[in-house]
């Protein structure tokens, strides 16, 4: 009998790919209609670019050395405001107890969450780049730096979904995912923020490969510790 | 209200006369470094304070592990404990370190590796406390804070080493120094016995407040319990 069960279930089971797909797919058909996140994020980047060139007063000098910087400020901030409402609205309609319910590996909604948000990410940074190199007068259309922003954009989306589903959770909600992830995300941010710099300044491979290392050790650590601890914040 | 145990009394009384003897120690009785003259006794308790602090934070990490392979709410009320006594201490350590930092490197602070890691762990528990001042649902609470203290806890050696391109300044009296590092110097025999105390002392008072904040939260977990059952 309960062999039965069993195995009735086993079949019932959507595949992992296909159950992460499906999740995928729902993020970007909601965005697709609602245009919510991305407009958010991009008006938001536009707006720190253009805030921080004038409070800052840069030259074309300093320019150079602070934009990887800055760039890696506005991913992370923008990243912030698509995080917390990607999360808010499976909460707030009750769509995340639905997926919850769904007879599907609980990970394969986490890599789905993770993946639409990498999505929009990447959207708001492909938008943004081209922006940013017209208004700082730098050429940022380089493979090495396309390469450093796939893997902090990695890091941070994996940290910033975990962290989102945990304080959609709590009172204080919007509030605390910055402040929760910023601390934990501080060493990606550092690494990926100095690795842009040197690749706009042109510096030798030997300089920019350790902080490159140290985003592949830190994605990899906390994609697998999502993976393990997803269960424990969305058990019930 | 349950009376304090003895242990605990005697751990009390124990940390109040080691205190006393350990002040005595680092301040008077331990001899004065040649180069950077008094200031150089802060070195005792700013170490000491480190090491409280990060036996909290190991301690909270260890917690948060047990708690979320047995879900006890003992282990919960441990985590607490660690990371608010290891939060005060590093603090501690951190304030000490910029006292001693102004007049051996001429600034109060340095964006050097060792404090700014300092200062990310410190932070990363602060928002630890933050997520739970947030959740209402104990259980939920506990949970939340297991994983936010382990996930915390891996960031700290990352973040030493993605700031580690800049040689370290900070002196390693204990081991190899880096050779930028200023202001280090050799302990004397007598140097040795002050510091080895001052960490005793601040081990076992660190010790002695961990068990009075376990109590209270067995204490807080108590209270809740019975107002929970008034209600229902």
């Amino acid at each position: 009998m309960l062999e039965q069960v069993e195995q009735t279930r086993i079949k019932v089971q959507t595949s992992f790919w296909k159950a992460m797909w499906a999740v995928v797919w729902k993020d970007l058909a909601a965005e697709r209609r609602s245009r919510e996140m991305l407009s958010a994020m991009l008006t938001f980047s536009l707006l720190v670019v253009i805030i921080f060139n004038f409070s800052l007063d840069l030259n074309p000098s300093i320019q150079r050395e602070v934009t990887g910087g800055l760039l890696w400020v506005t991913f992370t901030f923008a990243g912030t405001l698509g995080l917390n409402r990607s999360m808010a609205i499976e909460k707030d309609r009750g769509c995340l107890d639905g997926l919850l319910l769904a007879p599907v590996d609980r990970s394969a909604v986490y890599f789905g969450k993770v993946i639409g948000n990498l999505i929009f990410m990447f959207v708001v940074e492909v938008i943004v780049l081209p922006i940013f190199s017209i208004f700082y007068n730098v050429n940022l259309f380089n493979w090495g730096l396309l390469a450093v922003i796939f893997l902090g954009s990695i890091g941070y989306v994996v940290v910033g979904t975990l962290f989102s589903t945990m304080t959609v959770q709590t009172r204080s909600r919007d509030m605390l995912l910055p402040i929760i992830t910023f601390p934990v995300v501080f060493p990606l941010i550092v690494a990926a923020a100095r690795a842009t710099t040197f690749i706009l300044q042109g510096q030798p491979m030997d300089l920019i490969w350790p902080s490159i290392n140290l985003m592949i050790a830190f994605d990899a650590i906390y994609a697998a510790g999502a993976y393990l601890l997803f269960d424990f914040v969305v058990e019930e | 209200m349950e009376p304090r145990p003895v242990a605990l009394k005697v751990l009390d009384w124990l940390s109040v006369i080691l205190l006393l003897i350990a002040s005595y120690l680092t301040l008077f009785w331990a001899p004065t470094e040649a180069v950077m003259g008094n200031v150089q006794r802060v070195f005792y308790f700013h170490v000491a304070a480190g090491w409280v602090g990060m036996i909290g934070f190991l301690l909270a990490v260890f917690s948060g592990i047990m708690y979320l392979i047995k879900s006890d709410m003992k282990w919960d009320i441990i985590g607490l404990a660690g990371i608010e006594v290891g939060l005060v201490f590093s603090l501690i350590n951190i304030v000490t370190g910029a006292i001693w930092a102004r007049p051996i490197w001429n600034t109060w602070w340095t964006w050097d590796p060792r404090l700014v890691t300092a200062t990310v762990m410190e932070l990363v528990y602060v928002a630890y406390l933050m997520l739970r001042q947030g959740i209402e649902d104990p259980e939920r609470r506990a949970r939340f804070g297991a994983i936010y203290a382990i996930l915390g806890f891996v960031s700290v050696p990352l973040s030493f080493l993605s700031i580690r391109i800049w040689r370290t300044i900070h002196p390693v009296v204990i081991g190899s120094n880096d050779p930028g590092a200023e202001g280090t110097f050799d302990m004397t025999a007598d140097m040795q016995t002050a510091f080895f105390f001052s960490l005793f002392t601040f081990t076992v008072f660190g010790v002695a407040l961990l068990w009075h904040r376990i109590r209270i939260g067995r204490l807080q977990d108590k209270v809740e319990r019975k107002k929970m059952e008034l209600m229902s």
